[in-house]
């Protein structure tokens, strides 16, 4: 921190001396602005400060290599602090006075939901890193993290296989756990499951007396048939949660669950001795062992001088998205937005878990899946994994309505939410 | 049961001969299944430990017991497979003898199926463990697993159990394996399905659920009438539990509450940073855990009651901070006084967010505050009874010294009457700023509590500041006992409603309800009456 601190104050220096040299113009021209938008105050602090630092790590390195298109890049960091519409006032701020070339950030949907027409309005590039629900992709918008048939639907095939025939939908009561348990609901149905064996349920955010419900669930799961949990719970209930399934001794080999929303991160402040077993689904895990990984994690615990510095999934989402970032920029030889949009498309990067990642015509990126069981480390040990990257479907076909729909931002079709029965595209066109 | 005494004695006998059996002849049989542990397919693993636990060779229990430990490893090379020890030696799995060079090595990896695997083997091989507690583990396996190569050890643990709990226990477990077993007779399994009803909890209804359909008519009757039995005794049993987790939420609330009922209640200062002062407590233990582990790992069991003196002192040495620089020149402005308070709590937070990071803290559990217990078919979690017990005994004390000690009889002259106590010769403005971190270090003491079921992080104060207001509001301002019925009303209504409204939905009917009491009601259940009102 400090010492970036100094670094940026020397390219200041720099500039200040090259200001001297050129015509004032030139001043702005020196360094190229990355847009930093993520809360390190609130509720969500929890989640982004690491995304924050991440980035910083990311563009301090990336400047030591020399930079892009010949400029150092200048990391501005704004804290919208959890709060959502603030989200859309910073995003503005970001592009229309700091002029940043892109932006990464936002954790939540609504706060995507939020910043989505600012970053339309004025054509500047948002990165997206984070598992979501699917169903959106805006021509302004790269989602680095994973639809749901790159997580949620493979953790349900993973349990179809394993021979659970009755399932509890627990999620926070807010647009992701529910759009994605329509989507799942569906895809259940569709699998054979009876609707009598499907059980939704929410909560509300921060719910902290879990007893009924984990008394629900055992409830639920006393019927002879392999029941298991599929958690959309998210953010500070987690911790409540599994205590009381560790309390009330919910073992994994009787019903286990899976959680999309728990991380390493998450389980740190955990006790995980009760919850070995317990499984989560995501597309990287700090425990995968390839050269990559063991590098990027090497790197990261030296950049926070912490030997046991956790990494997690939407950290990955943000390596690959700003690697793509910076050789659209090199492809394309500018940043301006229209025309690094234009580049992205196609570019592929390797990803942390040993494969390649490929930017695809809808805006959302390509993705192995694993699935890990809880280890008594905190640590999320792979039991499960795709055997190459898959594709994400970001209009789900298991929904009415949205079964139709097709994203393709190139030309000639550039559009996010084009349907195909009636030809028609229904959002922005660029 | 399904066999005939003589057979069990041949059993045992064979079993005798095969223990007598040189070690290095059995080790010969084992060791094809022990190599095959070498792998990374899970269920070869899992083939491999329900085989090696029926071999009966003397390797099958320290080699299935490594592999629960993660302790079993194999060489890359050869796929070699060793355990290691304690030590961080290695031993052959198959031999026992030690090797000097193992080289480099991988950990067998277990799932959950493998998980399954293991403790259905362990139940059949320590179901004559020394120790009870390994016995009744032992017993519960064998009912979960239904193993039916399990039943021969069953049969002679069941003949030399001594304890009666576990020799249930064991019962259960031969009735399970009689009842899934499709070679016994009718008669016997009707009996079994007797004695599984007897149990009578959830584990027995899962049981007789996975009867599979191609089971005797006659037996599937007994199944289904057992578990209607079964059902409906469960659902008066449920009953009672929500009044438990109603009476388990009321001392939450009731411990998050009492603080605020001192100062917002006793003193009327609206103190948004009340839920703060929870949060810094939740953080004391938090550090002082920290301290413990590195100077005192052997006190790590009672690091809680060393936490909460120290949490108090922290809790209220902030709180009295915090009225002599800012309350105290705000009061009889409640507007400004709520805006301050609420400035102090945002500050307190991103304090402790740059001071201790923004993610989750782990708080330790100490080991008898973990798991649970039963009475009857009512399971009891050991946090939530300690927390139970702890408001309660937060809520005496405060009480006791409310009452009956001469500070406590300045803090209500103060209340009462401010001009005449200070008349009286009290010092007002000390007495203000003493119970201000009394109501602050109670907060701190819920904190410790709360460390135990919630996330330590920053926002942990938050989630509890409404609910707070709700109880000293609905309870009466001014009114401990009002504090305690409040909290009590409002945690077992909510979780009476729970299970049919919903988490979301109840919460909604409870406020609903709160706004049209205080309506009806400004002043709450047990409202101060006289001249103290004004």
């Amino acid at each position: 921190m400090l010492n970036l601190k100094t670094k940026v104050l020397g390219m200041f220096a720099g500039a200040a001396m090259a200001a001297g040299a050129l015509a004032a113009p030139a001043q702005a021209q020196e360094t190229i602005k990355v847009g930093i938008l993520h809360s390190l105050s609130g509720t969500m602090a929890i989640s982004e400060t690491t995304l924050k630092d991440v980035m910083l790590m990311l563009i301090e390195e990336q400047n030591k290599r020399g930079g892009v298109l010949g400029k150092k890049l200048e990391a501005v960091v704004v804290d919208p602090a959890s709060n959502w519409p603030l989200f859309a006032e910073k995003a503005r701020e970001l592009i229309a006075q700091q002029k940043v070339a892109v932006t990464f950030g936002c954790w939540t949907s609504v706060s995507r939901k939020s910043v989505l027409p600012v970053f339309e309005e004025l054509n500047s590039i948002l990165f997206y890193p984070v598992q979501y629900e699917g169903e959106e992709s805006s021509p302004n918008i790269f989602y680095t993290g994973a639809a749901p048939n790159q997580q949620a639907i493979p953790a349900i095939d993973y349990l179809l296989a394993e021979g659970v025939k009755r399932f509890v939908l627990e999620g926070t009561d807010y647009v992701y756990p529910r759009t994605t348990n329509r989507i799942l609901e569906a895809y259940l149905l569709s699998k054979g499951v009876k609707a009598e064996d499907i059980s939704v349920n929410y909560t509300p955010f921060g719910h902290a007396d879990w007893q009924t419900r984990v008394a629900a669930i055992k409830r639920f799961g006393s019927t002879g048939v392999k029941t298991a949990v599929v958690s959309t719970v998210n953010g500070d209930a987690n911790v409540p949660f599994y205590k009381e399934l560790g309390n009330q001794g919910i073992k994994a080999t009787d019903i286990p669950v899976v959680a999309f929303s728990v991380g390493e991160e998450e389980l740190a402040g955990i006790d995980t001795r009760p919850l070995v077993g317990h499984l989560a689904a995501w597309n990287y895990f700090q425990s995968v062992d390839t050269p990559a990984n063991r590098d990027f994690i090497a790197r990261w615990r030296a950049f926070k001088k912490n030997e046991r510095a956790v990494t997690n999934d939407p950290m990955e989402a943000h390596v690959i998205g700003f690697a793509m970032w910076v050789k659209a920029v090199e492809a394309a030889g500018t940043t301006d937005a229209t025309a690094v949009r234009r580049a992205m498309i196609g570019i592929a990067v390797p990803n942390l878990t040993g494969g390649i990642s490929t930017m695809m015509p809808n805006h959302h990126i390509t993705k192995p899946v694993l699935i890990g069981e809880i280890q008594a480390n905190g640590q999320i040990q792979t039991v499960w994994q795709t055997p190459g990257t898959v594709v994400a479907q970001e209009w789900s076909p298991h929904l009415e309505g949205s079964r139709d729909l097709i994203a393709d931002h190139r030309a000639p079709m550039n559009c996010g939410n084009f349907n195909v029965r009636t030809g028609r595209c229904g959002g922005a066109q660029r | 049961m399904i066999r005939r005494p003589g057979l069990v004695a041949l059993l045992a006998a064979l079993l005798t001969v095969v223990l007598l059996a040189p070690p290095s002849a059995r080790a010969q049989d084992a060791a094809p299944l022990i190599q095959r542990m070498a792998t990374e397919t899970f269920n070869d693993i899992a083939g491999a430990v329900a085989a090696l636990a029926t071999s009966g060779s003397p390797r099958a229990a320290p080699v299935i017991e490594a592999l629960r430990d993660n302790r079993l490893v194999y060489r890359q090379a050869d796929r070699a497979v060793f355990i290691r020890e304690a030590s961080g030696s290695f031993v052959s799995a198959l031999t026992g003898e030690p090797v000097t060079d193992a080289g480099t090595t991988r950990p067998v990896r277990l799932n959950n199926a493998v998980r399954r695997a293991i403790d259905a083997a362990m139940g059949a091989l320590t179901l004559m463990n020394p120790d009870p507690a390994r016995r009744a583990a032992a017993a519960e396996a064998v009912f979960k697993s239904r193993d039916a190569s399990a039943l021969p050890a069953l049969e002679q643990a069941i003949g030399q159990e001594r304890d009666a709990r576990i020799r249930i226990l064991m019962e259960e477990a031969r009735a399970a394996v009689v009842v899934a077993s499709p070679e016994a007779n009718e008669a016997d399994r009707i009996t079994a399905i007797g004695v599984i009803q007897r149990r009578g909890d959830q584990d027995a209804l899962r049981m007789l659920g996975s009867l599979p359909a191609t089971a005797p008519p006659r037996v599937r009757e007994a199944a289904e009438s057992a578990s209607v039995a079964i059902r409906r005794t469960l659902a008066v049993w449920e009953a009672v539990q929500n009044v438990w987790y109603g009476l388990s939420l009321g001392s939450v609330l009731l411990l998050a509450a009492i603080g605020l009922a001192i100062t917002f209640g006793v003193m009327g200062v609206i103190n948004m940073a009340h839920g703060e002062m929870v949060m810094i407590g939740a953080y004391t233990t938090f550090v002082v855990q920290q301290v413990l582990r590195t100077m005192a790992p052997g006190l790590m069991d009672v690091s809680l009651f060393i936490a909460l003196p120290m949490a108090f002192l922290v809790a209220g040495a902030i709180g009295i901070a915090i009225e002599r620089l800012i309350i105290r020149h705000l009061y009889g402005r409640p507007l400004e006084t709520l805006l301050a308070t609420w400035g102090v709590s945002l500050v307190l937070q991103q304090a402790v967010r740059s001071w201790f990071g923004p993610t989750n803290r782990e708080v330790t559990t100490p080991s008898w505050m973990s798991g649970s217990f039963e009475v009857g078919h009512l399971a009891i979690t050991a946090n939530r009874l300690a927390i139970i017990i702890f408001a309660a005994m937060v809520f005496a004390a405060l009480l006791l010294f409310l009452k009956r000690t001469p500070f406590g009889l300045q803090t209500r002259a103060v209340t009462q009457n401010r001009r005449m106590a200070g008349a009286m010769g009290i010092r007002t403005n000390w007495v203000d700023a003493f119970t201000f971190g009394l109501g602050s270090g109670i907060a701190g003491l819920a904190g410790v509590a709360l460390s135990q079921i919630d996330n330590v992080s920053p926002n942990l104060g938050q989630g509890y500041i409404i609910d707070s207001f709700m109880v000293v509001v609905f309870g009466g301002v001014g009114n401990l006992w009002g504090t305690l019925v409040g909290a009590m009303t409002l945690g077992i209504a909510n979780k009476l409603l729970e299970p049919y409204a919903g988490a979301v939905l109840g919460k909604i009917l409870l406020l609903v309800f709160i706004i049209l009491f205080i309506q009806k009601r400004p002043r709450g259940l047990f409202a101060l009456k006289g001249r103290a009102v004004e």
